[in-house]
């Protein structure tokens, strides 16, 4: 390699390295903090490690910290979270699929409207339906309860998903329903028997899409909880920002951590298909 | 319509002729299928929209009250000055995230375009963030920015023992905090977008402009660069929508202190419509804020089209 290539190699890794150190160094701190004590936190920087593997702060975070008057630590807010979460991403998905699958494969007069129409709730933001959605669960005797959320986050994600689904059918031959139908089957038949046996990448990327926006949402979930149903980034919210007396800096991080570790196994798990929902997102959006 | 299915379509020769009923069946059950989700946009989106709207002229306060206002509740919105400073605050919110999101992410994506190794890897690393919460990011930020503990201390204790970094307490510095934790998180998604963006450039453009003689920075400058406007649109127009949506952050990291110096306008709403319990006012600056997003991204949707076709 000639001498300034080489140097323009160096360079570009450098930089690369430089902004992933940046990148990680919140994880980093944050994880740190968690396993140290409070004595501990005063004597040295943010950066030193921990003298040992201390997860009494992380004990304390899940089960006896204070958020406001409760002092049960995260764990019921943890729990509230996946109760909303899994039927909202289930439905939604399930729901995404078929309605891409009529609208890709299945066009009629008027599919092209119906579906610009659905994906206009993707862009809006939510702060101009939060009034009358509230005022909606009220009706329905669901305000400030795990159902509610279960409602909302399942209407709103539809357009998502639906979005998701129709963009990867679409790229499907219509031959393969116009040859079913020859052979009589109907639309149903050819959405379980043709089309969903060829879906799970894009059910993979919908529902890990799903999973962390309703995992990580925080607007939803403060307007239409109540006190039994907040999900875990209002119980976060709470402990980091409402507590009284000492702040104890390493319940803090430790609670951030528990909040973030679903998404981030999931993120580990399956970033290839996050990446993919990201770009399907974005490219059509 | 060319790939509307034709109605005949299993009248071939030699071929079952399907009843009237399912050819019947197969025309409506696509429809039958999405009117569910049609009527829940009909009612969750349209009507809500609506609903807020009509909101917007009443004397609403902590319970919706149907008591025409005309135009009241409007002039009590513009006329708060913390409505103004929210959205005064948008603005430097805003351009800077933006600015420095597409900067750093493109500069990013075209370290990593260059056949490096652990492509992988390092773009897992940029992007983890994103799959973060808000409160999450704002609970490491606000870590992070606290002097006692934070950066303020730790380069202290390397021997600059003046050092001075309290921003999150400074109201003028405040907003710049918030702005770091949003750029944090969205880079690696920008960079991600950018990267695929790239790899889409004609590798036979590359080598011709190679052969010729260009070295590497004219060749991005002069071609592949204007080969990635519609992505570069497509960049800019995700950034101000989540720009305008920001909330949880700001709730996390400030609470919209010090002061009013880190609210923005969905914060605005938030506080006015569900603490303060001034609902008609909330709801007129939700219409605003919806009034924001369809006047900055309908232009830019329209941009956006133009350049996708100007590039194909």
């Amino acid at each position: 390699m000639r001498p300034d290539k080489l140097v323009a190699r160096i360079a570009i890794y450098a930089v690369l390295g430089f902004f992933a150190l940046i990148f990680l160094a919140p994880l980093y701190v944050v994880l740190v903090t968690s396993l140290k004590t409070l004595p501990e936190l005063r004597v040295g920087t943010m950066l030193a490690l921990p003298q040992g593997l201390n997860f009494d702060a992380w004990g304390k975070a899940w089960s006896s910290a204070c958020t406001g008057a409760a002092c049960n630590g995260l764990q019921p807010f943890f729990m509230n979270s996946v109760y909303i979460v899994i039927p909202s991403v289930i439905i939604s998905s399930m729901i995404g699929s078929i309605n891409g699958y009529a609208l890709a494969q299945w066009r009629f007069p008027g599919s092209e409207i119906i579906f610009t129409g659905l994906l206009f709730g993707f862009f809006i933001p939510f702060q101009a339906i939060l009034l009358p959605a509230a005022q909606f669960l009220g009706m329905l005797k669901l305000a400030n309860t795990i159902p509610g959320l279960i409602i909302i986050q399942t209407v709103y994600g539809i357009a998502f998903c639906t979005m998701l689904f129709r963009n990867y059918y679409v790229a499907m031959p219509l031959e393969l329903v116009k040859a079913a139908r020859v052979d009589g089957a109907g639309f149903f038949r050819i959405f379980w028997r043709i089309f969903l046996p060829i879906s799970l990448p894009i059910f993979t990327v919908c529902v890990i899409w799903q999973f962390t926006h309703i995992w990580n949402d925080f607007l939803f979930g403060v307007v239409f909880s109540g006190p039994e149903s907040r999900p875990i980034t209002v119980g976060l919210n709470n402990l980091v920002n409402t507590s009284e007396g000492v702040k104890e800096y390493n319940v803090d991080t430790a609670a951030a951590l528990i909040t973030a570790l679903p998404t981030l196994i999931v993120y580990i798990i399956g970033g290839r298909y996050f990446i993919r929902g990201l770009t399907a997102g974005a490219v059509k959006g | 319509m060319a790939d509307t299915i034709p109605a005949d379509a299993g009248l071939r020769k030699g071929l079952a002729r399907p009843s009237r009923a399912s050819v019947w069946a197969d025309k409506w059950i696509p429809l039958v299928v999405l009117s569910p989700s049609v009527v829940i946009s009909l009612i969750f989106v349209y009507g809500f929209l609506a609903a807020t709207a009509v909101l917007s002229f009443t004397n609403s306060t902590l319970m919706p009250r149907y008591v025409g206002a005309g135009f009241q509740r409007y002039i009590d919105l513009f006329s708060n000055s913390v409505w103004w400073t929210s959205v005064a605050n948008l603005f430097w919110f805003s351009v800077p995230f933006i600015v420095l999101s597409l900067g750093l992410g493109l500069l990013l994506a075209i370290l990593m375009d260059q056949r490096i190794r652990a492509e992988g890897a390092l773009r897992a690393i940029y992007l983890y963030p994103l799959a973060l919460s808000q409160i999450v990011a704002g609970t490491a930020w606000q870590w992070l920015f606290n002097p006692e503990y934070g950066i303020q201390n730790t380069v202290r204790a390397l021997g600059f023992t003046s050092f001075e970094f309290n921003w999150l307490n400074d109201s003028r510095m405040a907003m710049a905090c918030v702005v770091i934790a949003a750029v944090w998180q969205c880079t690696g998604f920008v960079a991600a977008l950018f990267l695929a963006g790239l790899r889409g450039v004609d590798e036979e453009v590359i080598k011709a402009g190679m052969v010729d003689g260009a070295s590497m920075p004219v060749i991005y400058r002069r071609i592949v660069l204007p080969a990635m406007w519609p992505v570069f649109f497509s960049v800019l127009l995700l950034l101000t929508h989540q720009a305008i949506k920001t909330f949880d952050l700001v709730v996390a990291m400030t609470a919209g202190g010090p002061g009013t110096s880190t609210w923005l306008p969905s914060y605005f709403m938030y506080n006015f419509s569900f603490e303060r319990g001034r609902m008609g006012v909330g709801a007129a600056s939700a219409v605003m804020i919806l009034v924001m997003v369809v006047a900055i991204l309908i232009p830019m949707m329209y941009l956006e089209k133009r350049a996708q076709k100007n590039a194909s």
